[in-house]
């Protein structure tokens, strides 16, 4: 090398050109596969949803599964009216949010204008520790510990009920809810703050009437994206819930949610290829639908955030 | 070699008229060896400087000599920043502003700031001037209306904006996004205006509409003005001082910190040989 000259100079940059050129490409193809895989999945996941919901559609109109009130397929009459699991996703998932959002944006409020940096560090680290509780933990808390609590308080609580679900999916979908919330109102340009402070606001002032309608679209979509994973959880759930589809708002009762429906049915006995093993891809797509609305509302509204300020 | 106030006596048997008239006005702020630490880094060292009523105090120097420090700790800016330390004295009209028991939300009532980059509220043009008044615990439309309009006309921004209160302010232009600050800052009412580099991310015409405004605006304040540009100080300064490196090199009478700077190092900086 370099043997034509006697400048090192020159011989130097040959040296940075050992690795062959192809191997950039075959780097950039396998990255491409890495990519490839969640994308096909997701495309494959849809396909499966809608191609085993088909057959389901001929048999049950989708009038009927969409306003139906009596969700009965596995014993005579058979009905398939979605809304009583509807309704028991949506009471779950409702409750938890309106117990877990005053915390979580109470406490991402603290965190993001009061906590100094040490309790900062403290916090943090301990919400991470609690989004990595497995669910079906929460949900063995929500039966031998809520439970018991709710029934003392209200006696004629059933022994699983909404409103246990609720109080665990609230403890579980609360770390989402700081850190989102915590990250948009921490995103708040340090110049507004400032501004606010220098027109002699005090930190109340600031955090009502500037930071927080700043942040208010961010908040929102964590607020959004939050009830989307509450929608979609399912282990706490089916635990502490129950299982009885039922068309009502008390959550004293035990109701089941549509994702607690698809693990009885896929656990149970039931004959693969029957109209009422099919349900479960007609609810799957149900939910799927539910949550996809939502993220994408959610996304949307970050989005704007973003341009707002940059 | 720190130099302060009383020093500028020695110019008096070179140019007397403008440091003696300088010198004869009340002090509405004065910092006495004021040191100044981020952490272990000490940013400021002894500064003594007296701003004059209804003057114009210029700082100038190069990045980082300590002049935007200087001009945070005088409406306490700086105790946003964590780790920061404080000594000397800083009297807005004779009374320690950091003395135990001050109240700064009040301080920061009587001496307002405009940032260099103007940064208005997502909302109204006419929330954002209001936004004062309003954490003042004013309530009253008509007194909103009365204290928006005239501080907008204040700003020279009325013209542009009075048919398009309700519109967003991140509709305006820069120019107009940074008189709207000001407007915002005169709203509360202050008797000292700190402004930090108020024009150094404006064209031209914005900035000379700037700086006949702060003309216009030492005859109701005190305004003390960070600048880089060295044009400017001496275009809207009634009194110009000079940092370097952390120490106040040299305060004067502005027509005579620029045409006879008796340190050498001022000198090397107003006429360019660095910074």
């Amino acid at each position: 090398m370099a043997t034509t000259t006697t400048s090192s100079a020159v011989a130097k940059p040959m040296l940075a050109h050992k690795r062959p050129l192809w191997f950039e490409g075959v780097i950039h193809v396998l990255l491409i596969g890495c990519a490839a895989v969640s994308i096909v999945t997701t495309i494959g996941i849809v396909l499966i949803l809608l191609s085993q919901s088909i057959p389901f559609f001929s048999e049950v109109s989708l009038v009927e599964f969409l306003t139906g009130t009596r969700w009965t397929p596995s014993f005579e009459p058979q009905h398939f009216g979605i809304l009583p699991l509807f309704c028991g996703t949506a009471l779950v998932a409702g409750g938890s949010a309106l117990l877990a959002i005053p915390l979580g944006l109470g406490t991402a409020i603290y965190l993001s204008e009061y906590a100094s940096p040490l309790v900062r560090d403290v916090v943090k680290p301990m919400l991470e520790l609690l989004a990595g509780i497995p669910s079906v933990v929460f949900g063995f808390v929500a039966v031998v510990f809520v439970s018991p609590l709710v029934r003392q308080a209200f006696p004629s609580a059933h022994l699983s009920n909404a409103l246990n679900a609720c109080v665990v999916v609230s403890i579980m979908i609360l770390p989402m809810i700081i850190s989102l919330s915590e990250e948009v109102l921490r995103a708040v340009p340090r110049s507004l703050r400032e501004a606010a402070y220098a027109l002699g606001a005090t930190k109340l002032d600031v955090t009502v009437r500037v930071i927080l309608p700043a942040a208010l679209s961010g908040i929102v979509a964590a607020f959004i994206l939050a009830i989307t994973r509450a929608i979609g959880e399912t282990m706490a759930v089916s635990l502490a819930a129950g299982g009885t589809p039922r068309l009502s708002l008390n959550p004293l009762q035990s109701v089941q949610t549509m994702t607690a429906y698809i693990v009885e049915v896929s656990q149970g006995d039931i004959a693969a290829g029957t109209l009422e093993y099919r349900t479960i891809f007609a609810v799957g797509l149900a939910l799927f639908v539910c949550t996809l609305v939502l993220n994408v509302f959610a996304q949307g509204i970050l989005g704007r955030m973003r341009e707002k300020y940059e | 070699m720190p130099a302060n106030l009383e020093a500028n006596l020695h110019l008096t048997d070179v140019l007397p008229h403008a440091a003696d008239e300088l010198s004869a006005l009340a002090q509405k702020v004065a910092t006495k060896a004021v040191d100044f630490f981020y952490g272990d880094h000490q940013a400021l060292h002894g500064i003594s400087l007296g701003m004059p009523i209804h003057r114009v105090t210029a700082l100038i120097g190069p990045s980082g000599c300590g002049k935007s420090t200087f001009l945070r700790c005088l409406n306490r800016m700086n105790d946003m920043i964590e780790d920061t330390v404080v000594r000397g004295e800083i009297l807005l009209d004779g009374e320690d502003i950091y003395r135990r028991g001050a109240d700064v939300v009040e301080l920061r009532k009587r001496v307002g700031m405009v940032f260099q980059k103007s940064n208005p509220f997502p909302k109204s043009i006419f929330e954002n001037v209001a936004y004062g008044p309003r954490v003042a615990g004013i309530r009253d439309r008509g007194v909103l209306n009365e204290i928006v309009e005239r501080s907008l006309k204040q700003a020279a921004l009325w013209d542009e904006v009075q048919n398009r209160l309700r519109d967003s302010a991140l509709q305006l232009s820069g120019g107009q996004q940074q008189r709207l600050c000001i407007a915002r800052a005169l709203a509360t009412g202050p008797e000292v205006l700190l402004m930090d580099e108020p024009a150094s991310a404006l064209d031209p015409k914005s900035t000379a509409a700037i700086e006949d405004l702060i003309f216009e605006l030492k005859e109701t304040y005190t305004i003390v003005i960070v600048t880089h540009n060295m044009q400017q100080a001496a275009r809207v300064s009634d009194q110009t001082a000079f940092f370097f490196e952390g120490q106040l090199i040299e305060v004067g009478a502005t027509n005579e910190l620029f045409t006879n700077p008796r340190e050498k190092q001022t000198e090397d900086y107003i006429t360019g040989r660095f910074g």
